[in-house]
């Protein structure tokens, strides 16, 4: 399952961040990495972005870039 | 004690209280001015501390120190080539894990550290302990805690900076990043080898090199290339090697793995000194957000805001702008009375006073502007209209925060070009500048009245509002053109953090709003000033004109006729008279001027290029009339006046009367309102795109550019229309 498809209010922990070299790096570095926990906050009116809650600070996605994290959620 | 000042570099994530804290220390002491070449924004102040003099940094607020954004490359060359005495990393410290990853590359750097733990009131409400002691323990570093926005700690900041910055101890090596056994072998093979083969030649310390290396940094590989010579070939087959080893260990490039290994460090680290109490209370942020980024209230909310300092920024803006406009107008007065007649007063007065106040009543509405942008900086709602706009500015390949510096672009583009400051990605900075000037100012807004009035009657709104909407979706084309070719690639990950709201503080907003104003009325000035002087050349030489008529002499025989005429006549008949001799005299002055402007170099140049406007529908007056509209669009307007000679009262209409009366139709005034529209933005604007771009190259470009499409799309317009039989 990849993080674009949570609902809003899912948890869930990231297995995998793909994507190509820069976005990867970038989410890596803002803390997206394998085996954390986020939190689905909400998405925007338009259904993109998404707004995560990650290691306590709120970050946003395009829906397009949440796609290539590959996560499991947690019941 | 030393000559130079001891310099600080203030480094730290976006949001950690940086700027805040630099205000603290700094106050108004303090100078903007952009990084040479880039157009991110550089902050410097002197200040004495204790007798010591300091000179304090503010870098660029960033998450890491992976050169991928400008701000990062900025901030880390700073460090490596200036080499700041001390480096005081602001983290936030309720997000401290966070926070801690640039902590850590900034401790593999060379140079002396101090962390200072911001908002330690704001960490505590939330339940957050963080030990100092064991943390300044664990990374060999000194720790200070500060409140910024309540100006707690700033003292002990810089006493223990000036401390760190005179002693003499070695930058420690030891508490630094240790990775797993497979990358330190790799790190240490490769610094063995860089320190036994090119030992001094070496531009920064080789164990960091090492590391860089393998993360394959290319700024360091250029840097360490240029610095080793020929002989560098074999590091970086070298570097492949050892990559290769490790991504076949690791089944990952091993830039990935080491951040990996950084947050693995950073989490024994968060273990050791974070304590989270269980109790937590009401995230107020949350709760704001649960409204103003609302699916269903979120929009109308966003746009009330936008509406509101639209609003405020060019109505109230409006009567500052009178009251300078009168002030010029008093000087102007106050100076054509008091100097002599002749050609220093004309310039004085038609040149410079009048090119410098074109300029100066700008500044109301971009000191309004910068106030509301800081506004909804300093308050975190910006990256929240970032949020909410984004999906519709993607489309167009940009960034949500693009989207108020268009919008700003149909009040003034100036300020509006400034306003794209708030973007991070450089690129998606220029894609903004680029296509704003199709964003139509207010001060073309006078040209479409005067020309779609005459020329379409009662359908003028729909006229002008097509042309408005000829606008933006060329901005949309020009967007998606140069995203794909340009600009291409640079379409910046949207990874955005959204910060807690912060209730702003006066002080920080008001340096925020001074600053920029500032930088705005000295820079444009000098530009404007030369700019204006060389119009007024143009247009009042050469000075002895070979009139057509001897109009003195003709004002002379005119006044001398009529003045007998009146001695004989009586009553109503003298009435009339008096207003004929005085519109005989008003239309002779008309076709002076005329004939002057006709005559003049600007009047030359107008005929001289008249061939290329030609095929637009645009005679040579029209042509001229553009040529002085780069000064500024209104003048557009003003020029057609001279040169259809009507005179000062009721000028617009009788203007209208006039361009009734010439060779214009409906369609070539279309296609002049989309040329209007389009071509090279007034002398202000392309002046602030050198200034925010910092490269006359991207100037030169957005002239050419918008030029050849406002003939292209004028072209298409007039060509076309008459192959359907308009016109």
């Amino acid at each position: 399952m990849n993080l674009s498809q949570l609902r809003e209010g899912q948890r869930a922990t990231i297995l995998r961040v793909g994507g190509n070299g820069t976005i990867r790096r970038r989410l890596l570095e803002m803390g997206l990495l394998k085996g954390t926990d986020l939190y689905v906050e909400k998405y925007a009116p338009l259904k993109d972005p998404m707004e995560l809650i990650v290691k306590g600070y709120h970050v946003s996605l395009r829906v397009q870039e949440a796609s290539q994290i590959s996560v499991e959620p947690i019941e | 004690m030393p000559e130079k000042p001891i310099s600080i570099a203030l480094a730290g994530n976006p949001n950690s209280g940086k700027t805040t804290i630099f205000n603290n220390l700094t106050g108004t002491r303090q100078k903007v001015g952009n990084w040479p070449g880039v157009t991110v924004e550089k902050k410097e102040g002197k200040i004495r501390y204790q007798g010591v003099e300091l000179l304090i940094m503010d870098l660029p607020g960033t998450y890491s120190l992976t050169p991928f954004s400008i701000e990062e490359i900025v901030a880390r060359n700073f460090i490596l080539d200036e080499h700041p005495e001390v480096v005081v990393d602001i983290i936030d410290s309720s997000n401290l894990e966070r926070s801690l990853y640039l902590a850590t590359q900034l401790r593999e750097l060379d140079c002396k550290v101090l962390f200072v733990l911001n908002m330690t009131d704001l960490a505590r409400n939330r339940g957050i302990k963080i030990d100092t002691e064991k943390l300044s323990e664990l990374l060999d570093v000194s720790v200070v805690a500060t409140v910024g926005n309540k100006n707690q700690g700033m003292d002990l900041l810089l006493e223990t900076a000036v401390r760190l910055a005179e002693s003499n101890t070695d930058v420690a090596q030891r508490r630094r990043v240790r990775y797993s056994k497979d990358i330190e072998a790799a790190i240490v093979e490769l610094q063995r080898h860089l320190e036994a083969q090119y030992g001094d030649t070496l531009p920064y310390n080789p164990r960091w090199t090492a590391i860089k290396l393998l993360e394959d940094d290319k700024v360091v590989k250029e840097r360490t290339a240029a610095a080793v010579g020929e002989r560098g070939a074999d590091i970086f087959e070298y570097v492949v090697r050892l990559r290769e080893r490790l991504m076949d260990r690791y089944a990952e490039d091993p830039e990935i793995v080491m951040t990996d290994e950084r947050y693995g460090f950073i989490a024994g680290i968060i273990k050791e000194v974070q304590v989270l109490s269980t109790r937590r209370r009401v995230d107020v942020s949350q709760n704001i957000d649960l409204v103003l980024t609302n699916r269903f209230v979120g929009f109308p909310i966003f746009l009330f805001f936008i509406w509101a300092m639209f609003q405020l920024t060019f109505t109230v803006g409006d009567y500052p702008m009178q009251w300078i406009e009168a002030g010029v107008g008093m000087v102007s007065a106050l100076l054509d009375t008091l100097l002599p007649q002749g050609l220093f007063k004309n310039l004085l007065v038609e040149g410079i006073v009048a090119g410098v106040g074109s300029v100066i009543v700008f500044l109301p509405n971009i000191v309004l502007l910068f106030f509301f942008i800081a506004l909804f900086e300093d308050t975190g709602y910006m990256s929240r209209c970032a949020f909410l706009m984004d999906k519709i500015m993607h489309l167009i390949g940009l960034h949500g925060k693009s989207f108020i510096p268009m919008l700003m672009g149909f009040g003034c583009n100036v300020p509006a070009i400034m306003a794209a400051r708030t973007l991070e990605s450089e690129k998606d900075r220029l894609l903004t500048i680029l296509i704003t000037p199709f964003m139509s100012c207010a001060a073309r807004l006078p040209v479409y009245i005067v020309l779609a009035g005459t020329f379409f009657g009662a359908k003028a709104g729909t006229v002008i509002f097509s042309i408005y909407l000829l606008g933006i979706a060329l901005s949309i084309l020009t967007g998606r053109l140069f995203r794909s070719t340009l600009l291409r690639g640079a379409d910046a990950p949207f990874v955005m953090e959204l910060p807690p709201y912060r209730v702003p503080m006066f002080k920080s907003l008001m340096i925020h709003m001074w600053d920029r104003s500032k930088m705005f009325l000295k820079k444009m000035g000098g530009v404007i000033l030369i700019g204006s002087v060389v119009v007024w050349t143009l247009s009042a030489f050469p000075r002895d004109i070979d009139y057509s008529i001897d109009y003195d002499q003709k004002r002379q025989q005119i006044a001398a006729d009529y003045d007998r005429r009146m001695a004989e006549a009586q009553g109503a008949e003298l009435d009339a008279l008096k207003k004929e001799n005085a519109s005989s005299l008003g239309q002779l002055e008309h076709r002076r001027r005329f004939e002057r402007a006709e005559k003049s170099y600007m009047g030359k140049i107008g005929k001289a290029i008249s061939p290329i406007f030609s095929p637009l529908g645009i005679d040579w007056r029209n042509s001229v009339a553009l040529v002085t509209g780069f000064f500024a669009k209104e003048i557009v307007v003003s020029t057609l006046g001279v040169l259809y000679a009507v005179g000062d009262e009721n000028e617009s209409e009788a203007l209208q009367q006039a361009l009734q009366d010439s060779d214009m139709t409906p369609l070539s005034a279309y296609a002049m309102m989309a040329f209007v529209l389009l071509y090279v933005p007034c002398i202000a604007t392309v002046t602030t795109i050198r200034q925010e771009t910092g490269s006359s190259g991207w100037m030169l470009f957005s002239v050419v550019y918008s030029t050849a499409l406002a003939w292209a799309v004028a072209f298409a317009i007039y060509q076309g229309g008459r192959l359907f039989g308009l016109g």
